[in-house]
C-alpha cells in the first residue's frame, strides 16, 4: 500500500498543529477579554486629561508649554509605532509597519529626517532592519500595558521635541474596533493645538479667558507635568489599544489556522480511505484474476 | 443639603472615585489642601498620600493616592492619580535606559534607509496572506 504510512503521518502531524493553534486560539479569546477591560479602563483617565488639557488651554496661561506651539518648518519627525512583542496574529503587524513604512518612504522624499521610537518586539526588529533611525524602544510588555515601562521610552521622543531635534511627533498603531475589525492608525502626537485638544475632549472652542490657575509651587513645572502625562495618556491609551487588537487579531488568526486544519485532515483523510480502498479492490481482483487462470 | 462639587479620581489602569463630594482634603506638593465647592481653579502636583473625601449623607473616606497632579475647577475636581512612581531623576534613567537599549538594537548595521528590502519584505508578507486567504476561500 503505497504511500499510506505517509499519508497517515502527514494526518497525525496536522492534528498536532491543530491541537497548538486551537490551545492558542482559547489561550487568545481569553487574553482578549482582560486586554479589552483594561483598555476600557484607560479611558477614563485619557477623558479627564483631556479636560484638563483644555481647560489650561483656554485659561489665559501665563506660560506656554513648547508642546502646544506649532514650528513653521518641518525637517525632522519622530514617529512612535506601537506593535505586538510576538507574532501569529495575522496581517495585524504588517498592516501598520506597511502604513509607517509609505509614509516614512514619502517623508524621506520630501527631504525630511525621521527618527523611530519602537514600542513593541516585532516593529523594533522590523526598524533596524530596514536600518530605521531607531532613537529609543520597549519591548517584553507582557500582556499588561505598565506606564513605567512606557515612560522612559516616550520621553526620549518627548525632550526630542523641547530639544528641537523633532518638529513632529507621530504614533502609529492599531485601533481597537472590534474583534473582527482593527484599523492601522497614524496620529499626530506634537504639536498639540488648541483646536486638536478641545475637539478630543468634546468641549467647544471658547474664546481664551481672562481666568488662570493658581499653581501651586509655580507654573511651568506644573504644567510640564500635565502635558508629559497628557501624552503618556495618549501613548499608553494607543499601547492598550493595540494589545486588544493584537489578542482578537491572534484568536481570529486562529480559529481560521484550526478550521483550516480541520479542512486538511478531512481531505487527507479521504485520500487515505481511497488509497486503502484502492489497495484492496487491487487485491481482490488479483485473487479473482488468479483463481480464474487455475 | 449643603453645596457639593463633582470629584474624579483615575489613574492610566482604572476609575478609582467618581461622585459628589462636600469637601477633600488632598496632601499637595507645598502642603495638605482643603477644597470646598466654588473653589477658585487651581493646579498642583500632588504628593503619596491620602485623600479625604465627605460624600453627602456619609461618613468620611479616605483613598491613597501614590502621587499626581490635582485639578480644581469651580464645581469640578480631578485627580490624576500615578500609577508609577515619578521623579524626575527617575524618568530621565529610564529615558536612558531606553536610548542605550535601542542603541545596542542597531549597533551592526549600516548608515543608508533600505526601504526597498522593506517593501520587498511587506509585499513577500502580504503576498503569504493573501495566498493564505486564497486558499481559505477554495476550502483547503
Amino acid at each position: 500500500m503505497a504511500g499510506s504510512r505517509e499519508i497517515r503521518n502527514k494526518i497525525k502531524s496536522v492534528k498536532n498543529t491543530q491541537k497548538i493553534t486551537r490551545a492558542m486560539e482559547m489561550v487568545a479569546a481569553s487574553k482578549m477579554r482582560k486586554a479589552q477591560d483594561r483598555m476600557k479602563k484607560a479611558r477614563p483617565y485619557g477623558e479627564k486629561i483631556r479636560k484638563v488639557a483644555a481647560h489650561m488651554s483656554q485659561a489665559n496661561t501665563e506660560y506656554r508649554h513648547p508642546f502646544l506651539i506649532a514650528r513653521d518648518t518641518v525637517k525632522r519627525i519622530g514617529i512612535i509605532v506601537v506593535t505586538s512583542d510576538k507574532g501569529l496574529c495575522g496581517g495585524l503587524n504588517t498592516n501598520i509597519l506597511r502604513k509607517a513604512v509609505n509614509q516614512m518612504k514619502q517623508w524621506q522624499s520630501e527631504g525630511e529626517q525621521i527618527e523611530v521610537c519602537c514600542i513593541g518586539n516585532k516593529g523594533l526588529g522590523f526598524m533596524s532592519r530596514i536600518n530605521a533611525n531607531v532613537v529609543s524602544q520597549v519591548i517584553a510588555l507582557g500582556d499588561a500595558p505598565d506606564i513605567a515601562k512606557l515612560i522612559g521610552a516616550v520621553k526620549v521622543v518627548l525632550d526630542g521635541y523641547i530639544e528641537d531635534r523633532f518638529d513632529r511627533v507621530y504614533i502609529f498603531y492599531n485601533r481597537f474596533v472590534n474583534t473582527m475589525k482593527q484599523e492601522p492608525l497614524m496620529e499626530q502626537l506634537l504639536p498639540l493645538t488648541d483646536e486638536r485638544i478641545q475637539k478630543n475632549s468634546g468641549s467647544d472652542s471658547k474664546s481664551r479667558m481672562t481666568w488662570d490657575y493658581i499653581y501651586e509651587p509655580e507654573a511651568k513645572p506644573v504644567i510640564d507635568d500635565i502635558m508629559t502625562r497628557y501624552v503618556e495618556a495618549i501613548v499608553y491609551q494607543a499601547v492598550a489599544e493595540n494589545m486588544a487588537s493584537e489578542q482578537s487579531a491572534r484568536m481570529v488568526a486562529m480559529k481560521a489556522a484550526s478550521d483550516n486544519a480541520g479542512n486538511v485532515i478531512d481531505e487527507l483523510t479521504l485520500i487515505y480511505n481511497k488509497s486503502r480502498q484502492a489497495a484492496i479492490t487491487k487485491e481482490l481482483s488479483e485473487i479473482v484474476g488468479g483463481a480464474a487462470a487455475v | 443639603m449643603g453645596m457639593t462639587f463633582h470629584l474624579d479620581i483615575v489613574s492610566a489602569e482604572d476609575s478609582i472615585y467618581s461622585g459628589a463630594v462636600e469637601f477633600l482634603v488632598a496632601p499637595a506638593q507645598m502642603g495638605e489642601i482643603g477644597i470646598y465647592p466654588r473653589h477658585t481653579p487651581l493646579l498642583t502636583r500632588i504628593k503619596s498620600g491620602m485623600v479625604k473625601i465627605k460624600a453627602q449623607l456619609s461618613e468620611e473616606e479616605f483613598i491613597y493616592v501614590s502621587g499626581g497632579m490635582l485639578e480644581v475647577q469651580p464645581d469640578t475636581v480631578t485627580i490624576l492619580a500615578d500609577t508609577a512612581i515619578r521623579s524626575h531623576d527617575l524618568d530621565e534613567a529610564k529615558a536612558l535606559e531606553s536610548k542605550r537599549a535601542a542603541e545596542d538594537a542597531i549597533k551592526n548595521r549600516e548608515s543608508e534607509l533600505d526601504y526597498v528590502k522593506a517593501q520587498a519584505e511587506l509585499i513577500e508578507a502580504m503576498a503569504q496572506l493573501a495566498a493564505i486567504d486564497k486558499l481559505r476561500k477554495r476550502g483547503h
